[in-house]
């Protein structure tokens, strides 16, 4: 795997900030889009644009065409065999989907729904805004490493992430999913940092939700899927109610069309779904495998890098683990480390990381957080460490 | 270039704030949070004959929010509550005296907010 081959894909990295090329050290919040990503959308607006499973004319057939062969493409990209992929807006949409839609019909008061201290937001507040169930929350250890989990013979549901978008820490949600599944209760695993950089197989794993974001994957935003295995979709209500998601509207009443339409109301996102298409032709061009190890690679070496630097503390498990990268430099604010590699054209993530929790779990208020992909290259990780020897300077840490 | 906001200046409010701390007594005080980044400072004030007579801050945040926040904490003590109310967003700017990039400039203002909200609970005591 060649990064500088891929980074010419990447119309973005011939961007100058301050005179300096781009840095993009931020791909787990979003990556960023190759022109064959980019091509693909234009070509759909340009040649085919039209409403999808509605109209019979030529380009709408191709436009229905080009959607339902995006949905198979992600249903092979994560092994869903036994499992519907429902298009949604974004990876906190389809876990609010399990939520609203699932867990509100399934769990009742005094069952309970287990967590973790590690999960974004998203994988926090949606159980939260649920009636009823309990919220129980499985700690994290010192070292990034997910505690025992609080289950019991009155958990529904267990949802987790497989990677943590903080620490970097790869749950075994393999186990996690035997677990859940001996003790009765359904598996939800939040997959947005994983299935952009290593293989996800929801079959193997044992899922019976995943979900996760386009946008974060070389696709565009606002496209996302929750992945359900089809009999739990059987026992799920829609989340939005209106046209699409119909078999048929009377005066009286209304009967919904079969999963995964009875969960994709009103015109969908086609070409964001024809991006994701394209994006996930460019990461199987490429392959799984390399870009994992690519992102494992330079993780390893920053860690070593930035390991050796005064003052600095770096989160999360020192081994087997993805490729974010938090830290903290001594007492700097994130903001200000982040203002300060800014300026040299470094972009990295600083603040609480949607992930509050897990900030207090280790005492501070924010860190700051450097993510690789594969265009990422050993010489940016050496750019950081040599910003990072200023933000220390001018910052008097 | 954004490196210019870390001015000496503003670097010795961050590393050695005025006016840190609490007040024994406080008669108004208001706490504010910054949820894109969690910073969160709170402002304790004295009142009397409608001056601000005593001022401490307590919280943490990033240099800028912290220097706003000392400087702020300085510029208050001792002024007319009505002098104060006419205080605005550019003369916090002024009193800082960089230049605050686009994406800092909430950092800025969070000392600022609390401290307008301290004027205006100020303005109603005796």
């Amino acid at each position: 795997m060649n990064a500088e081959k891929i980074r010419r894909d990447f119309p973005i990295f011939k961007r100058r900030i301050n005179g300096r090329p781009l840095v993009f050290l931020d791909s787990a919040s979003t990556s960023q889009k190759p022109v064959q990503v980019l091509d693909a959308m234009e070509d759909f607006y340009r040649n085919s644009n039209s409403n999808v499973h509605r109209p019979v004319y030529k380009i709408s057939e191709e436009a229905t065409e080009m959607y339902e062969s995006a949905r198979e493409k992600v249903a092979r990209f994560v092994g869903a065999r036994d499992h519907h992929v429902i298009f949604t807006n974004n990876c906190t949409e389809a876990i609010n989907l399990v939520a609203r839609g699932w867990a509100q019909r399934n769990v009742k008061r005094g069952e309970s729904i287990v967590s973790s201290v590690m999960e974004h937001h998203s994988n926090i507040v949606p159980w939260q805004s649920l009636k009823g169930a309990t919220l129980r929350f499985a700690d994290v250890g010192d070292s990034g490493l997910l505690g025992d989990l609080p289950m019991d013979k009155k958990t529904r549901l267990v949802s987790l992430t497989h990677v943590s978008n903080v620490l970097g820490t790869v749950n075994d949600v393999k186990k996690i999913a035997k677990e859940a599944h001996e003790n009765g209760a359904l598996f939800m695993m939040d997959g947005a940092q994983s299935v952009p950089h290593m293989k996800v197989d929801v079959g193997k794993i044992g899922c019976d939700f995943l979900a996760f974001s386009g946008h974060k994957m070389l696709g565009p935003t606002g496209i996302g899927a929750l992945v359900v295995r089809k009999d739990v979709a059987d026992d799920m209500d829609p989340l939005l109610f209106g046209s699409g998601m119909i078999r048929e509207v009377t005066l009286k009443g209304t009967t919904f069309a079969d999963a995964p339409m009875k969960f994709e109301t009103g015109t969908p996102n086609i070409s964001g779904a024809v991006g994701l298409s394209a994006a996930i032709d460019y990461l199987e061009k490429v392959g799984m495998r390399n870009i994992e190890r690519h992102g494992r690679s330079l993780t390893e070496i920053a860690m070593r890098s930035l390991g050796g630097m005064d003052k600095m503390k770096i989160y999360g498990p020192r081994k087997n683990r993805s490729d974010v990268l938090s830290f903290s430099l001594g007492d700097a604010h994130s903001h200000d480390v982040a203002t300060i590699l800014d300026d040299r054209g470094i972009a990295v993530r600083s603040g609480h990381h949607c992930a509050q929790p897990l900030m207090r779990r280790f005492g501070v208020g924010s860190m700051t957080r450097a993510s690789f992909y594969l265009y990422n290259t050993v010489d940016e990780v050496r750019q950081l460490a040599e910003g990072l020897g200023e933000s220390a300077r001018v910052l008097k840490v | 270039m954004s490196l210019d906001m870390y001015a000496e200046e503003i670097l010795d409010h961050y590393r050695n704030p005025k006016n840190f701390g609490k007040l024994d007594k406080p008669d108004v005080k208001v706490r504010e949070l910054n949820p894109l980044c969690g910073d969160q400072y709170e402002f304790q004030v004295k009142v009397s004959d409608g001056k601000i007579t005593d001022v401490k801050f307590n919280g943490d945040g990033c240099a800028i929010s912290t220097a706003s926040a000392s400087i702020l904490s300085e510029f208050i003590k001792g002024k007319k509550i009505s002098e104060l109310k006419k205080m605005e967003q550019k003369d916090l700017l002024n009193l800082l005296g960089i230049e605050v990039s686009p994406a800092r400039i909430k950092c800025a203002m969070l000392a600022f907010n609390i401290v307008k909200k301290v004027v205006e609970e100020s303005g109603k005591k005796k």
